[in-house]
């Protein structure tokens, strides 16, 4: 087991070099000269030479990747010139109020995911399936943006009922309770469409292992069908859903781009959007590079997780 | 093409997806000649006008401009980035998949790590580095979403066509003297047009929604040209005041994406034939009863199955797998249920129970009894505490009837504890010495076994014990040796032969193989297409066979030492049960079959010693 969870850490290293070279190629394609991308197109000559100097940039690519590199390493991300901070510094306090949000969205999506697709396999065409079949076609199709406004209108505009943006109240908030109230509707929007995917792959998962032989056997023994549902289907089941979490994780991520922009959470997503129109290129870099490593790395735990449910991987 | 939309329209969400998206797609083409205000015209008089306005069908948004015709206008563009991003995405995708799946080796390894790297990313991640280098921009957002969605096409087309390359066609062309140029485009892509196709028109809608996405945080299109995203993203400082500027062009978005995912299903579905063909059906808790009248004849015993009929619907064909069928099992005996695959001897052992998959499996008709309980009408809370209690299986393939992450000790304490109110400990107890008694060999330790840990012939000792862990008083076994090696076979049968005698328990040993009955069942019954043709005692059978049928099942059994001899196979196949004929199912493939034999039903006849033959070999 411990050697299975080493290997699969070894092989992310490649993984790892693979993605920041991504980000460093497609940085590196950025038109002109790119410390004055970096100052903005007021900046005096020596600062722009200084710059040039400082990041490499007079040296060949490969080796101004490497420098990069052990940079980034060194936990050296450079500075913002439209926040004037270290890069991460305010990734690492955007991301954490990401997590805060799109870890709260994952876990209810994969919650209520498989809850809604167990139940829709069980009672295969019957009422709830239906129901479950017509609330995943909206999920998946809403926009979760649109969504976003409309909870907005609905909940905050029209009931009063939760405030409609930010992550804290401005006036004597700042406690979990003000925190739980805030989060509320951008957690559950972002859930939405993930919610709608892990429900219907679940169905399809479940229902496919209901024809096994072993369910055979389960009912064969006498076991009660709840039981035979949720724990023998269920689990068999979630060897083919887990993958998919892993990979709604990352649509997790992605929604949270737009759900921040909507609820004014102070997220990395809402971040890079405004690093880009200020043209706040090490910002973009260091915010693209920390997050795809984070996600990677979640991508392993989510391999460990399958190893540990399912013992015909580890060997 | 014709039956193909009839199969997607008779999804009638499909329908419903195609006929909205044809409406959209047909307004957002006559846009141009449709009689609308021009969608940048401002009337700063007229701001913020509700729905059904005069002259603003739908208002105006905060510089006065007709929301109607930016509404229209807006969906027209982006269709046709959606579309756009859909062919160029598809396209590259395609190309770089099928040199890599064509190529193979280092060319498809280099590819596909690259791939595997794009894939490492949240998508959006990608799409705002790129926009981030490009600037914002409506052309640049198509162009990043374009190349988020190339690896799932690469990923896609890459696996088919390694599917294609290594069919008989290619080789067949390469060994015609084609170039690789030749065989690509003349033998490859037409084969990978139709996928890609599909492919495409089912992520036309997702990729709208991407595009609109990175348009609504104002990278995307750039005022005063407005897509459903960038409305959407303008109209939202006037949440509060205006709501109808935001729920307009949101909505649009909605109704586009869905009805593009709702006919998109319904092509996958017409195209997938496993979902066409219901197979994907829900095996229920038990078999589903459509039981007539219940038969009144009284013989109490055991196990008592009266006239039996199973069948499976599907569509509207019905196989009739199980047909009149009537067994009795008294306490410590062995009967032996004999056919060839597809007699439906395991759906009658199946139908005892009400373990018949439903969907499609149907008890139709008979009675079964325990005791004199009737097993077919009672309700499922009745059968669940008499199934491995009493009644207990053993089944054919011990590595797929075993939990493949349970750990066997697990398996067998369920088994226990379904029925016993007793502790873990004492079941984990009780679960070591059953293994012990099927002669498991370190049953302590291996109790955290996993089933792909252990080999065929010690599954089926697990399964053995699972059976006998409530001590039942019958055990069916549906061929549970067949899976096994010859030597395991015979320690297997051995075992199970030993337990009867020890617990005095009721088997039925269902199999194809008279050898294993001769060697195990004091009585024998032989099915063949659903029905029983003869039954009696093992010895009396075998020693004068009177069914045809009987006769040459026994002759096709090899005997160790019995010399050379030629193994007379029986010519021709087992009838089909949705078309049996009438008479003598096993008219067509006997070599003593008259005219009389096609005529009619044939009567099961006899007292203890029964043949269903008008012309049997001897007399019984």
């Amino acid at each position: 087991m411990g050697i299975y969870i080493l290997k699969r850490l070894v092989t992310a290293i490649p993984v790892l070099v693979g993605v920041s070279l991504i980000v460093f190629l497609i940085m590196a394609m950025i038109p002109g000269d790119p410390a004055t991308a970096i100052l903005g197109s007021y900046a005096t000559p020596e600062n722009v030479e200084r710059l040039n100097r400082q990041l490499g940039l007079d040296q060949p690519l490969w080796q101004r990747y490497f420098i990069w590199l052990g940079n980034l390493l060194q936990g050296d991300f450079g500075r913002s010139f439209a926040l004037n901070r270290p890069v991460l510094d305010e990734v690492l306090e955007r991301f954490s109020a990401t997590l805060v949000l799109a870890g709260t969205a994952f876990v209810l999506c994969s919650i209520l995911g498989i809850a809604a697709g167990v139940v829709s396999a069980a009672r295969q065409n019957e009422l709830a399936d239906k129901a479950v079949t017509v609330v995943v076609i909206l999920g998946i199709s809403i926009p979760s943006f649109f969504l976003g406004i409309m909870m907005i209108l609905l909940f905050a505009v029209k009931l009063r009922l939760l405030p409609a943006s930010g992550m804290y109240s401005v006036w004597g908030g700042g406690d979990l309770p003000d925190l739980l109230r805030h989060l509320t509707m951008p957690a559950l929007a972002l859930a939405v469409v993930a919610t709608g995917v892990i429900a219907r792959l679940s169905r399809g998962a479940m229902l496919e292992v209901l024809r096994q032989d072993f369910i055979r056997t389960a009912r064969a023994k006498g076991v009660h069908e709840r039981r035979v549902i949720w724990h023998h289907a269920l689990r068999a089941a979630m060897v083919g859903i887990i993958p998919v979490l892993g990979i709604q994780a990352g649509f997790v991520l992605s929604g949270a781009v737009y759900i921040e922009t909507v609820f004014q959470w102070p997220g990395v997503g809402r971040m890079l959007v405004d690093a880009i129109l200020k043209r706040d290129i090490l910002l973009v870099q260091g915010g693209v590079v920390f997050v795809a490593a984070c996600y990677v790395c979640f991508n392993i735990l989510v391999d460990v997780a399958q190893s540990l449910l399912d013992p015909r991987i580890r060997t | 093409m014709k039956p193909f939309l009839r199969l997607v329209f008779r999804n009638r969400l499909a329908g419903f997806g195609g006929c909205v998206l044809g409406i959209i797609v047909i307004l957002a083409i006559l846009t141009p000649i449709l009689p609308l205000r021009p969608p940048n015209e401002t009337d700063t008089a007229n701001r913020f006008l509700r729905p059904l306005s005069e002259g603003y069908l739908l208002g105006t948004d905060h510089l006065g401009r007709d929301l109607l015709s930016r509404l229209l206008w807006g969906t027209r563009l982006s269709l046709a980035v959606g579309v756009a991003a859909a062919l160029a995405a598809g396209i590259a995708g395609a190309a770089i998949g099928v040199i890599a799946g064509f190529f193979g080796a280092r060319t498809d390894n280099v590819t596909m790590r690259g791939i595997d790297m794009l894939m490492a990313f949240p998508y959006i991640l990608l799409a705002l580095a790129i926009v981030a280098v490009l600037g914002p921009g409506l052309f640049n957002a198509l162009i990043a979403v374009t190349v988020v969605n190339i690896p799932f096409f690469a990923r896609n087309i890459r696996g088919v066509t390694v599917g294609i390359v290594h069919r008989e066609f290619i080789d067949a062309a390469r060994l015609a003297g084609m170039g690789d140029a030749r065989i690509l485009i003349g033998e490859v892509v037409p084969n990978i047009v139709p996928v890609v196709v599909i492919a495409m028109s089912t992520t036309i809608g997702w990729m709208i929604l991407e595009t609109a996405g990175l348009s609504f945080l104002g990278l995307g299109s750039q005022p005063p040209q407005a897509d459903l995203g960038s409305m959407l993203g303008e109209a939202r400082a006037a949440i509060i005041t205006a709501p109808h500027t935001s729920i307009v062009p949101g909505a649009m978005i909605l109704l586009i994406v869905m009805s593009v995912n709702l006919l998109g299903d319904g092509i996958r579905d017409a195209l997938d034939p496993r979902l066409r063909a219901g197979a994907l059906a829900r095996p229920s808790a038990a078999t589903r009863v459509e039981r007539k009248t219940e038969p009144t004849t009284k013989d109490d015993g055991l196990l008592r199955v009266f006239s039996l009929e199973t069948q499976f619907h599907a569509g509207n064909r019905v196989y009739r797998a199980v047909d009149d069928v009537s067994l009795r099992l008294d306490p410590g005996e062995c009967l032996g249920l004999v056919g060839e695959s597809g007699s439906g001897k395991s759906v009658a052992a199946l139908s005892i129970m009400g373990l018949v998959a439903s969907p499609p499996g149907v008890i139709t008709g008979g009675a079964v009894r325990l005791d004199g309980q009737d097993l077919i009408g009672a309700p499922y809370a009745v059968l669940r505490s008499l199934r491995g209690r009493r009644v207990a299986y053993v089944f054919q393939d011990p590595l797929s009837s075993l939990h493949p992450i349970y750990r066997i000790g697990d398996q067998l304490i369920e088994a226990i504890r379904t029925h016993a109110p007793i502790s873990h400990a004492e079941a984990h107890a009780r679960a070591i010495g059953l293994l012990e008694d099927v002669r498991f060999p370190n049953p302590r330790e291996r109790m955290r076994a996993y089933p792909h840990e252990l080999s065929g012939g010690m599954r089926q000792r697990v399964g053995i014990a699972m059976a006998l862990a409530n001590d039942p008083d019958i055990i069916i076994a549906d061929e549970p040796t067949t899976a096994l090696d010859v030597t395991v076979q015979a320690q297997i049968l051995a075992l199970l032969d030993e337990l009867r005698r020890k617990r005095g328990l009721a088997i039925l040993f269902i199999t194809h193989d008279f050898g294993v009955v001769a060697q195990l069942c004091d009585r024998v019954a032989v099915m063949y297409g659903g029905r029983i043709l003869e039954t009696g005692a093992t010895a009396d059978v075998l020693a004068a066979p009177s069914h045809p049928y009987t006769r040459r099942l026994i002759s096709c059994v090899p005997e160790l030492g019995a010399g050379r001899r030629k193994l007379p196979a029986i010519p021709g196949l087992p009838p089909a049960v949705d078309a049996l004929p009438p008479g003598c199912a096993f008219a067509p493939r006997c070599d003593r079959v008259r005219d009389a034999c096609r005529e009619g039903q044939i009567e099961l006849r006899g007292d203890d010693r029964k043949v269903r033959c008008l012309f049997p070999e001897a007399a019984p």
